[in-house]
């Protein structure tokens, strides 16, 4: 393998591992703040037994995020040198937006929400945890603007092969921002909906059926059914975006080859780039036609047209794009099923008690699947803007760095072992976590562990 | 924009300051909390979690300074980012790792089952290491001017040393600014060794970089810069003997002085620091590329640079709230 490859699997590896932690601590804050704003509104205990769980999963999450976006700032010069010196005048200042607006504020204010507790006023603490839910999602939106440029830039000019921003304006509010970060931020929302509802129905099945889980799983399944349709929708209109400024993205996710009129939507093949065509077909008649042009005999754009005359290959590769597509779109649909079902039989029954166990194991196995849900959406939209680094403005072969590739396999090797501990540690100890407090133990602090009355304090509302 | 003259000159400049400063801070506050993680094999268990109470609630923002220089040279120099990187890509590999185990033991080591504290306590010290190591190692091959010869790595071995007792002497004295008790008599004793290393650390450097670069020995040794420029070795020698004499002395029966071998520690780091920008100005990659050759478009540095006079009041405005927040003796850190 070569060092682009190897390059390449490494930034995707480090990308990836980075995003499940993100995509946990964006939409935790703002759940932290509701679970903290719901105590300080009803003085009810059980909200802030919530908060000192999830704030645990938090700081964890937290901490594994912030290494591993490190390890990424770093990856761009010992990698990728090429993309600084080509689009640094517009990639440079998003960056260094992010670090000043929202990296900073996370950080300090991040040792208040966890330590602060008894040490500040109430407002502060929970003006804290409002700061730095606000600060992850301004670093969402700080590098998702990045993201979406690469996609489809726009407001600069080439001079003397390198890039200089003309209109700041049109580079943040560039054509697939809006579409991109929403997508994400629900994506963050389901994730952390399926996590709070897995380990809540981990916790009612090891028999911890207080008034905590009980409105936790209450609200994890609430919140699923909520986002999941708007997601659906949401994502609907971020595929017509994609199909107007990346059309060969489109092609590939939805399998076709060549430009024409009532395309099926395709629910299995196996694309082959060799023979150009699909084996074992199984599609709808008319479907994508109908969901990409909203008519039957809508033209839908083919891989070929993106093959230059010289045999140039400029489209992606289709299997991954076309197979993580799918991944994501099934564990999406898995998402509605389970948490409108779960929705539907809590109303009947006035709560948990009406979720049959098959339900209760459903949210335990799903615990996860927003990860793979996001990761098969990056998957999708990543690989299918290959083979350009930024759309039409340089490939992503343009910006390897020249170092030896036996380099690179052996770093890409540490990572790799590093992070495949890490992802094993931190599934365990959450788990450790939900059983310690099933069984009533308390949470142990960083420091110490914590003697079961103590996690019981008396609080007033509001402080 | 002509306020200032010209802006293809002030602006790498400014920028230069501005990583220069974030550089300066993040050697200082990563330095104490690296530092902490060093002195773990010479502490107790029990003491162990004392010291990581004195870092947890800090160690997160010292480390975003980390993304701010690194961040700051990649907007502002893209082209010396590139150079720089790619020549330490081995060593930059080792610190991320390092950095990566370093942070997630500080959650892991308190969530995780007892019996597997042991195990996360170690991957904090070996992230440290990992991390203080390479970051050393960088340093000397930076002054070496970015070449891999057996006497470079020799240097390069030298100041990873240097720097790895560095951290853990600052480290030592932020645990007697944040300690007190039999704790705190361990850090008076492991702040005395680490002066030796600062010692050594700060010799070697100064002794190497003049000689193997003869722009620096220009710099440094004619006249009349050799007079102007005593300062600097004068003060960070007095700045040890005072220290040397301080620590014998601490801890004092009413606590006092306990901030004085941090403040003295940082001021040492201060003074080495101005010394080595002086040494390597104008030069961002060291005799390759100046700042100037190596700066972004003057336009997307403004934009950045109107940001940043904005904003940076605001971070070190709640930084100051933070170490308020957390000030005085280190306490357990609980949740609630």
């Amino acid at each position: 393998m070569d060092t682009l490859i190897l390059s390449r699997i490494q930034f995707g590896a480090n990308i990836s591992f980075h995003i499940l932690f993100p995509t946990i601590t964006i939409a935790l804050g703002w759940v932290l703040l509701f679970f903290k704003l719901r105590f300080n509104a009803t003085g009810d205990e059980k909200w802030m037994q919530a908060y000192r769980f999830w704030v645990k999963v938090f700081a964890l999450s937290f901490a594994m995020g912030v290494v591993s976006g490190i390890t990424m700032s770093f990856q761009f010069g010992t990698n990728w040198p090429g993309f600084m010196e080509t689009v640094g005048n517009i990639a440079g200042p998003l960056l260094a937006y992010e670090v000043l607006t929202a990296f900073f504020l996370e950080a300090a204010f991040l040792g208040i929400m966890l330590f602060g507790f008894s040490r500040v006023p109430g407002w502060l603490h929970t003006t804290a945890t409002f700061l730095v839910a606000f600060g992850t999602t301004l670093s969402a939106f700080w590098i998702l603007v990045l993201n979406s440029w690469m996609h489809t830039p726009a407001g600069f000019e080439m001079r003397d092969g390198v890039a200089h921003a003309t209109d700041w304006m049109a580079i943040i509010f560039n054509p697939s921002m809006p579409y991109r970060l929403t997508h994400m931020l629900l994506a963050s929302g389901l994730t952390v909906a399926f996590l709070i509802a897995g380990f809540s129905a981990l916790r009612w099945l090891m028999g911890d059926k207080g008034a905590e889980v009980r409105a936790t799983l209450r609200f994890g399944a609430w919140m699923g059914a909520a986002l999941i349709p708007v997601q659906i929708f949401m994502g609907d209109l971020h595929g017509l975006n994609t199909l107007e400024h990346q059309p060969a993205k489109v092609a590939a996710m939805e399998g076709n080859w060549e430009t024409r009129s009532n395309v099926p939507l395709l629910l299995f093949a196996l694309p082959d780039e060799e023979t150009r065509s699909n084996n074992f077909e199984v599609g709808i008649p008319n479907g994508a036609s109908l969901i990409l042009k909203h008519s039957a005999d809508g033209v839908v754009p083919g891989l070929n047209d993106f093959v230059l005359e010289d045999g140039t290959v400029k489209h992606p590769p289709v299997a991954p794009v076309f197979w993580s597509f799918r991944v994501m779109v099934g564990t999406g649909l898995a998402m509605l099923a389970l948490s409108w079902s779960a929705v539907f039989l809590m109303r009947r029954q006035r709560g948990p008690e009406g979720l049959p166990k098959l339900w209760l194991y459903g949210f335990v196995g799903m615990a996860f699947s927003g990860w793979i849900a996001t990761l098969a959406g990056w998957y999708t939209t990543e690989i299918g803007r290959q083979p350009w680094l930024v759309n039409g403005v340089m490939t992503t072969a343009q910006a390897v760095a020249d170092v030896p590739a036996g380099m690179v396999a052996s770093t890409l090797f540490a990572y790799l072992a590093v992070y495949a501990a890490l992802i094993v540690a931190y599934m365990g100890v959450l788990t450790y976590l939900a059983r310690k407090a099933a069984r009533g133990e308390g949470v142990p602090t960083r420091e110490a562990p914590l003697a079961p009355e103590a996690t019981v304090r008396a609080l007033q509302p509001g402080e | 924009m002509e306020l200032f003259g010209d802006p293809a000159v002030w602006l790498p400049l400014a920028f230069a300051g501005l990583m220069g400063l974030s550089i300066l801070i993040y050697v200082v506050l990563d330095g104490f909390d690296l530092g902490v993680g060093l002195l773990f094999p010479f502490a107790e268990d029990a003491e162990k979690d004392r010291m990581v109470a004195s870092i947890g609630p800090f160690w997160d923002a010292n480390e975003t300074w980390l993304v701010m220089a690194i961040g700051l040279l990649l907007v502002a120099f893209p082209t010396a980012h590139g150079a720089i990187l790619t020549a330490l890509y081995l060593p930059v590999a080792v610190m991320l790792i390092g950095l990566i185990l370093r942070g997630v033991a500080f959650e892991f080591r308190a969530k995780a089952p007892l019996p597997h504290k042991g195990k996360w306590n170690a991957a904090f010290l070996v992230g440290s290491l990992m991390t203080s190591l390479s970051q050393g190692f960088m340093l000397g091959l930076y002054i070496m001017g970015l070449q891999y010869t057996l006497a470079t790595v020799i240097f390069g071995a030298i100041t990873a040393l240097g720097l790895t007792i560095a951290y853990s002497f600052i480290g030592a004295t932020w645990l007697i600014l944040k300690t007190d008790g039999a704790l705190q008599k361990n850090a008076v004793e492991w702040a005395k060794g680490g002066i030796w290393g600062i010692v050594l650390g700060l010799g070697a450097v100064s002794a190497a970089s003049p000689l193997v670069s003869p722009r620096i020995w220009d710099k440094w040794f004619s006249v009349p810069e050799i007079f102007l420029l005593a300062p600097l070795p004068i003060m960070s020698l007095a700045l040890i003997a005072l220290l040397w004499v301080a620590l014998r002395r601490l801890p004092t029966r009413d606590d006092s002085f306990a901030w004085f071998p941090f403040a003295c520690g940082t001021a040492l780091f201060v003074l080495a620091f101005f010394g080595l920008a002086y040494s390597f100005y104008p030069y961002v990659v060291p005799e390759q590329l100046t700042l100037y050759e190596a700066a972004s478009a003057p336009e997307s540095l403004m934009i950045i640079l109107i940001g940043a006079v904005i904003v940076i009041p605001v971070i070190i405005a709640y930084s100051i709230l933070a170490y308020t927040v957390f000030r005085g003796k280190a306490t357990e850190l609980r949740y609630d």
